[in-house]
């Protein structure tokens, strides 16, 4: 029951703080697909690379499309999400610990 | 044109199924021709079928978990009649292929259809009304989650009559769920059915949460929460975070069986163990999304029957969010034998230990309630208290399981099945009958017979501990999971013991049956009818309305200034309804059928993609989309309740209340 129909708590971007985001979002997959296609470095290097440029694209769309900050109104969906963020890393790292060590234990690997 | 359906998967070669069909179509046939004789498809199409009322919505999905708990319990017994009587050169009745879909559907069912059915019915009855709130946040997605569980639980049970169940146990354990080895339809009605659920439950889940967050009345904070509203907050938590997982598994297992894809079979670089991981990654927190909404029912009721304020209430509230953490870090302990080494192993055994330190703080949480306490002994506290013992019985079982090196001997064997029937039924269901008890007066106004309700207990309790315990003797022994035949003449006495508490267990149920009309029968005598709505003298905000509430729940929305907020208006003399006070507007939802449309196309597209009917699947996708895009544009979805209504109706409640308190 929409009783709180004002919007608080959702906070609205400016159209400059949406271009900044577009921009640099622009840039960030520029730069992955550039570095896949110019071979510029190793392949290992070149996943590190991109995996750090994806990271780095979550965060701005985090902030610039999802208008997340510190402020008060936000402070419930910054601890939602560093919620998310804790139980996936518990589920990835976990799943990553699990599968790995039963594969060295069988020497499946 | 009919994809794989043809006339042969209509099992009409196997009587039981046949028995079972003419059984199921009298009844329904029954329940049918009751409603046109009474006339009362428009009356149950208007005020419930389409409804978004939370109260109704909840009690819908309870009728809905006491049929799956009805046809769950049916496929319990046909087991241990089965392992009463497949000894030696007895095959039994029931050949491996139908016993193998039985003890799959037994477990899906339970848990997604009678369990999460039963606990979302009691968090939508109870939650708003606790945090004083007139509905939940996004009444729509409420009754499209309601309509999601519904029609899964109709997919699994039209798979009884066209085609097959899954055989390959609740959890579809690959290899043997692939394509390769279960060829048929079975698995796939199962991943529809769960997939189908899993939306349901998971916008229950984001429903609640962004209620408990928004919707409280003024003045209640989170530490003056009840218990109850805390476990259905930590339970959504669990919920957004856990049924993703689910989703995920289901789906790469689809992908596979549908698409010919390499997730979990061995050849093409998959790994089946990696499903294992990944399933249990949801299933762990999933059996804390049941069982921490019975503990906050045991909360309020032991409270409320002790006639004391509940002890500790903060450790309760720190005990419910660490378990909610825990929770997270112990599904190992599930699959211990799979390979993984010591490392791993010891970390997930230790973590699932600690999981119950917590517990057992709530534990002597309820004993200190009771402690000194005027408790009165009503049909209610019975299930508390058999409640307690059990649990704990099922606690330290499970301690038991989480050291590795005896999860060694015990994996896969009756002792693991004795160990999670003793906390799912000591825990949960003793949980959720204990709070149809002490709410149902709340929905309905009468309230349930309490010489029934104990007849029901006792056979409950007594059946349990007949049928179980002799499993993890069995288990001790060495007796499997899951096998449909044996030639051990040390296990046949206690299997036949097994089956005694099996039929004490449907004596229960036929208990529960007759106080349900044993209550319904006897509603209007004097001392059945709670006209004042606090027929416990209980702490929280829901008695403090009308039982059953008027479906705006209050007029003018309470102020809290304590934890237990109506016992202490009580207490100070303060009338927390504030009767014939500023009454305003008030802002309803509309009724929808949306929910009901979305959920039957869903239905279309399950059966049409199981069958590989591609044309009606189509048909179902399309018809959701339409119906969600139809929803989106439509505007009229709310209303005004004028105030002259609301007065009326709250001054009947007045008048009420007074005829209650001259009458004592």
């Amino acid at each position: 029951m929409a009783d709180h129909i004002s919007s608080s708590g959702e906070g609205h971007g400016s159209v400059g703080s949406y271009l900044t985001g577009f921009v640099l979002a622009v840039i960030l997959t520029v730069a992955a697909f550039g570095l896949v296609m110019s071979h510029a470095m190793s392949p290992s290097a070149t996943g590190g690379a991109i995996a750090l440029l994806a990271v780095v694209q979550i965060v701005v769309h985090l902030i610039y499309f999802l208008h997340m900050n510190g402020s008060s109104e936000q402070r419930w969906n910054v601890m939602a999400f560093t919620f998310t963020v804790l139980s996936v890393l518990v589920l990835v790292a976990g799943t990553m610990f699990i599968m790995h060590d039963t594969s060295i234990n069988m020497m499946s690997r | 044109m009919f994809g794989k359906l043809t006339l042969s998967a209509i099992p009409y070669d196997v009587p039981i199924l046949v028995g079972t069909f003419i059984g199921a179509a009298i009844a329904g046939l029954a329940v049918v021709g009751l409603i046109t004789y009474y006339g009362k498809w428009g009356y149950l199409w208007r005020e419930w079928l389409t409804s978004v009322d939370h109260k109704r919505i909840g009690v819908m999905y309870i009728v809905v978990a006491l049929v799956a708990l009805f046809r769950g319990f049916a496929d319990a017994i046909m087991m241990r009649s089965q392992l009463a009587l497949a000894y030696a050169g007895n095959p039994g009745y029931l050949p491996p292929h139908h016993y193998d879909q039985i003890f799959s559907a037994h477990g899906t069912i339970m848990i997604f259809f009678m369990a999460m059915a039963f606990m979302q019915g009691l968090m939508n009855i109870v939650v708003p009304l606790q945090i004083g709130a007139r509905d939940v946040a996004f009444p729509f997605v409420n009754t499209l989650s309601f309509w999601m569980t519904t029609i899964s639980f109709l997919l699994v049970n039209v798979s009884l009559f066209i085609g097959e169940f899954s055989q390959c146990g609740w959890l579809a354990y690959p290899p043997l769920s692939e394509q390769q080895f279960s060829p048929g339809v079975g698995v796939d009605y199962y991943i529809w059915a769960v997939q189908l659920s899993g939306v349901g439950t998971l916008l229950t889940g984001v429903n609640f949460f962004a209620t408990i967050v928004k919707m409280r009345a003024p003045g209640m904070t989170y530490m003056r929460m009840p218990v109850f509203t805390w476990t259905i907050f930590c339970t959504t938590v669990l919920i957004m975070v856990a049924f993703p997982i689910l989703t995920v598994a289901m789906g790469l297992l689809g992908l596979d069986r549908y698409l010919g894809m390499h997730f979990f079979t061995n050849d093409g670089g998959g790994n089946q163990m990696l499903y294992l991981s990944v399933i249990w990654g949801w299933g762990h927190p999933e059996v804390y999304i049941l069982v921490l909404p019975a503990f906050g029912a045991f909360s309020e009721i032991t409270q409320t029957f002790s006639r004391k304020p509940l002890f500790g209430y903060k450790t309760m509230v720190y005990a419910t969010a660490s378990i909610m953490v825990l929770s997270l870090v112990v599904w190992v302990h599930h699959f211990f034998t799979m390979g993984a080494g010591p490392n791993v192993n010891a970390f997930f055994g230790i973590m699932t230990m600690i999981i119950a330190v917590p517990t057992g703080v709530k534990i002597f949480n309820w004993l200190f309630t009771m402690y000194k306490g005027r408790i009165e002994f009503h049909a209610t506290m019975y299930w508390v208290i058999g409640f307690m013992i059990t649990f704990s019985i099922g606690g330290m079982t499970g301690v038991m399981l989480a050291i590795p090196a005896s999860d060694f001997v015990l994996h896969n064997s009756l002792f693991v099945i004795a160990h999670f029937h003793n906390v799912i039924i000591g825990g949960v269901y003793f949980g959720y009958v204990a709070a149809m008890n002490f709410w149902f007066p709340k929905s309905f106004g009468f309230k349930l017979n309490e010489a029934w309700g104990k007849r029901a207990f006792w056979c409950w309790f007594i059946g349990f501990y007949v049928a179980f315990m002799p499993l993890y003797v069995v288990g001790f022994e060495g007796m499997t999971r899951r096998m449909n035949h044996y030639d051990n003449p040390e296990w046949h006495p206690w299997l036949l013991i097994a089956e005694v508490g099996a039929v004490l267990i449907a004596c229960g149920i036929v208990c529960q049956l007759t106080q349900l009309y044993v209550s319904i029968r006897d509603r209007n005598l004097a001392e059945n009818r709670d006209l004042t709505g606090d027929p416990w003298n209980a702490r929280t905000l829901e008695w403090s309305t009308s039982s059953p509430p008027p479906f705006y729940n209050f007029a003018i929305l309470p102020e809290v200034h304590e934890l237990d907020a109506f016992a202490h208006d009580k207490e100070a003399g303060i009338d927390t309804r504030r009767a014939g006070g500023d009454y305003q507007p008030i802002h309803m939802p509309k009724n929808t059928a949306c929910g009901f449309l979305i959920g039957a196309f869903s239905f279309v597209l399950g059966f049409g993609a199981i069958w590989y009917i591609w044309w009606l699947a189509a048909v179902g996708l399309i018809g959701v989309i339409a119906t969600v895009i139809a929803r989106s544009a439509d505007n009229d979805v709310d209303y005004y309740v004028p105030v002259s209504e609301v007065a009326r109706i709250e001054q009947e409640h007045t008048h009420n209340l007074m005829a209650a308190q001259a009458a004592e």
